[in-house]
């Protein structure tokens, strides 16, 4: 145990907002994933984190906290997306991908004009790879707040929301409202985004959303099971991550250690890859990521 | 800025700009979004390699953005992309990141890795970035019409004797070249739309492959020069100029497609209402 | 025609495939003449598709031989014209139908040259000859079912192929298409003097044209003239189980005994769930 965590660890300040920032958002993070991944709405999750960076570089210019810039442009993402009705467009990955670009770039100019006019330093680390230690333990009422309240609508729409993820017009036929549980459901995958991008950084903010849960989907059969199983990968991968970064600021005498976010990616990317092995896959193969929902089976209704 | 200085950059410029018109072309035809995502991704974690080893950056951008053309090769061969591809995408920008962070610089070097930069190539690597770009140019010129065919109907392609599977390598290993001359001046998350928005706002404009491909590589020089004649001026960063520019160019040739569109109907409608006229008459 | 009988343009000569221990095509066997309208009609899962691609070169056998003009596939891929069956053309794709047609005299060669006066007349005939001509200057991917089929048979004849294969070419295309097409094939088959081999689910459509029929069900195979093949007898033999052929208005009907699955006669195509 002495070897595992380093001197200071446990008294520590920022790692008591990293353990907790980290732990709430890889569980929410999680929770949506398995949705998202489920209704192969992959793509969907990709382009909100890019949106996400620019509102993050963006709210950082204009001295707004970044996790109210991750949170409001991924629901303005999100909301134009659904509007525009942008993943049923032909020709949707180039279409999207240059208006994201343009995004990107604007993300390039905040994060270079909060360098130079606020002189601020580690602006770019800070938004696109996250900084779980620097953070203030102000934004852990925000981060617990949002969960709660993204954790609550999903309970209140989780049986609407599997029946439409299955089957649509089923769906449709029973009465649900289709469309308002999916606009529902993207307003949590912003606030999925968002949060993964404050713990991560929104360039690897994926890596929680998707990793913990294509993990579970595939070692395990059902539905609930994935969603007991990938909040809990999530929550080790980030814990362990935090635990890892901390200490590699005394394994290199010299530097600063190396990034969380690189550890709790590296760490979710392995577990996938081991999940592969043929001992742990109780599933024959099923290409979640990117299956339309209708393929997925064996999930109780 | 025509300063001794600058002719490097409108040099490079220029020439990433032709390469990454015709490259891009067919990235758009044949869809390779995903590889037109994942190998800058890779190059990135290889300049930071590069960086921190203390190696030519252009050695380590080529090296990974290599490995990452194969290993889509051969992910692909496996069927539909999943997950894995998502997570290793991701993966490569975390490694990048954990190499930058073992350098002094770190917040510069992810800004002009990430963003680019005017003079991200440096005079040393003006020869080097040529030939790159020359085997790009040569290599899409000699293939020009089997790419066309297997990216279009690899079915038919593969009936005649091509070998679409063949091709989709030797093009990976031609977009990696592309990316490795291109990240240094635009950036590994704004290289997409460089590589994208002009070909997909050419072919808005033209019906016909080479003239599309033409415009492609004229649209993306307009694109660079604006970039670097503006970021040159405001200091800001070339790679918002390339964003905005190439969203630009896409806007208007989609709406230069749809008024084309609706000339043409109008006109089928009123052909078809003289048509009736004449009917109507006889 | 002629008395004599010329040498097949393709001969397939007891072809055995199988993948995962199946069997998908069993001792299959017949040949194709020049000028010859040959119907390969069968369900979905019968092995059409498959033996499509194992004439094409793309599968591989495991018994049996099929030659081309009399020699392996390799040296006469020339020879053959190949119309896939989902060609999906975006119609972002900047490409005109007439280009389209030309990339069929060139594809294969290497760099950039400019298409001689021949290649161009080539092509405008080949063009007029599918009645393509009003919309040849339209981008490829903005074409009907109808006119893109058009289209493909053109780019598949415009190198002179003397074998012309079409996977499923009827089968997204309203009624009216499919006469037309059909009509078109049959007039390529007889004035170009080329051997056309489709595959169809439904063979009512092809009756009046066809000069002979290869049914095909569960990898098995029958070939003939109509008259020789589409009977009761042969027929039952086939499927294994007793099955009746009713001719109706010249319409054929095949119908399985009560009990049967009627899934594996083409005529009754099975509910695919998308």
């Amino acid at each position: 145990m002495r070897y595992l965590f380093e001197p200071g660890f446990f008294s520590s300040g920022p790692v008591h907002v990293a353990v907790t920032v980290g732990a709430v958002s890889a569980l929410v993070s999680a929770f949506v994933g398995v949705f998202t991944v489920m209704r192969g709405q992959s793509f969907a999750g990709h382009a909100l984190t890019d949106v996400a960076t620019t509102g993050g570089s963006g709210a950082f210019f204009f001295n707004f906290s970044p996790l109210l810039g991750f949170l409001g442009a991924g629901v303005l993402g999100a909301g134009a997306m659904d509007l525009v009705g942008v993943e049923r467009l032909r020709g949707r990955d180039i279409a999207t991908g240059v208006v994201l670009g343009f995004a990107t770039g604007l993300a390039a100019l905040f994060l270079y004009l909060d360098a130079t006019k606020n002189a601020t330093t580690g602006v770019s680390q800070q938004i696109l790879f996250g900084s779980i230690f620097t953070l203030n333990s102000s934004t852990i009422p925000l981060v617990v707040g949002m969960s709660v309240i993204t954790l609550g609508v999903l309970a209140l729409i989780y049986r609407p929301l599997l029946l439409s993820s299955i089957s649509p017009d089923l769906a449709g036929a029973r009465g649900i409202r289709v469309r308002l549980v999916g606009v529902l459901f993207m307003l949590t995958l912003a606030v999925a985004v968002g949060l993964s991008s404050i713990a991560i950084g929104s360039v690897l903010s994926t890596a929680l959303l998707i990793g913990p849960a294509a993990t579970a989907l595939r070692v395990t059969k059902n539905l609930r099971a994935a969603l007991v199983v990938a909040p809990i990968l999530g929550v080790v991968a980030t814990w362990l991550g935090v635990v890892l970064a901390y200490d590699s600021f005394y394994w290199f005498p010299s530097s600063q250690g190396l990034p969380v976010s690189f550890f709790i990616v590296t760490l979710i990317f392995l577990g996938y890859l081991v999940s592969g092995l043929p001992a742990l896959r109780r599933r024959t193969s099923s290409p979640v990521a990117t299956a339309p929902a209708r393929e997925f089976k064996g999930v109780p209704v | 800025m025509f300063t001794s200085f600058m002719v490097n950059a409108w040099l490079i410029g220029s020439i990433v700009a032709v390469v990454a018109g015709i490259v891009g072309f067919f990235v758009v035809m044949r869809s390779s979004a995903f590889a037109a995502h994942a190998i800058p991704n890779g190059a990135f974690a290889g300049a930071a390699g590069a960086n921190l080893v203390g190696i030519n950056p252009l050695v380590g951008l080529g090296v990974f953005s290599l490995a990452a053309a194969l290993g889509i090769a051969t992910l692909s061969r496996r069927g539909r992309a999943d997950a894995v591809t998502a997570l290793a995408l991701v993966m490569m920008l975390a490694l990048g990141a954990a190499f930058l962070s073992q350098s002094t610089e770190y917040e510069p070097a992810i800004f002009s890795l990430l963003f680019g930069e005017i003079l991200g190539v440096s005079t040393g690597q003006l020869w080097p970035v040529i030939a790159l770009g020359a085997v790009c140019v040569v290599a899409v010129g000699v293939l020009y019409r089997p790419l066309l065919l297997t990216s279009i109907a690899p079915e038919i392609a593969a009936a005649r004797g091509l070998r679409p599977e063949r091709l989709e390598i030797i093009f990976l290993v031609v977009l990696a070249c592309a990316t490795t001359m291109t990240v240094p001046v635009v950036g590994a998350l704004l290289i997409f739309t460089l590589m994208i928005g002009p070909p997909a706002a050419a072919r808005c404009f033209s019906d016909r492959a080479p003239v599309a491909m033409g415009l492609s590589v004229l649209i993306g020089l307009l694109t660079i020069w604006g970039a670097l004649a503006c970021a040159y001026v405001t200091n800001w960063p070339v790679g918002f100029y390339v964003g905005s520019y190439s969203a630009a160019w896409f806007v208007i040739g989609r709406l230069f497609r749809a008024w084309r569109r609706a000339q043409g109907s109008r006109r089928a409608r009123s052909g078809d209402l003289a048509r009736e006229n004449v009917l109507a008459g006889a | 025609m002629s008395g004599v009988a010329s040498a097949p343009v393709l001969d397939v000569d007891e072809v055995s495939v199988s993948f995962g221990g199946r069997s998908i095509l069993d001792h299959v066997s017949f040949a194709v003449h020049r000028g010859e309208f040959t119907g390969l009609i069968g369900s979905n899962g019968a092995g059409k598709t498959t033996l499509l691609r194992s004439i094409l070169g793309l599968q591989r056998l495991e018994e049996g031989e099929i030659r081309v003009e009399g020699e392996p596939l390799s040296r006469h891929r020339h020879a053959l014209g190949y119309v896939p069956q989902k060609v999906l053309l975006d119609p972002d794709i900047p490409l005109r139908a007439r280009d389209f047609v030309a990339l069929g005299l060139n594809a294969n060669r290497y760099g950039f040259s400019r298409r001689t006066p021949a290649q161009r007349d080539r092509v405008e005939q080949i063009l007029r000859d599918v009645d393509a001509e009003r919309f040849a200057d339209s981008r490829v991917g903005s074409l009907s079912g109808g006119e893109q089929q058009r289209v493909l048979i053109a780019h598949a004849l415009v190198s002179e192929p003397t074998l012309l294969l079409l996977d499923e070419p009827l089968a997204n295309l309203d009624p009216r298409s499919v006469q037309e097409i059909v009509a078109l094939l049959h007039s390529v088959a007889k004035e170009h003097h080329v051997a056309v081999l489709l595959s169809a689910h439904e063979m009512n459509a092809l009756l009046p044209v066809m000069d002979r029929i290869v049914y095909i069900t569960n990898g098995r195979a029958a070939s003939g003239t109509t008259e020789e093949v589409v009977r009761s007898d042969v027929l039952s033999a086939l499927y294994g189980h007793h099955v009746d052929v009713l001719k109706l208005h010249g319409r054929v009907l095949v119908v399985a005994e009560p009990g049967q699955d009627d899934a594996e006669i083409p005529e009754h195509p099975t509910l695919t769930v998308n």
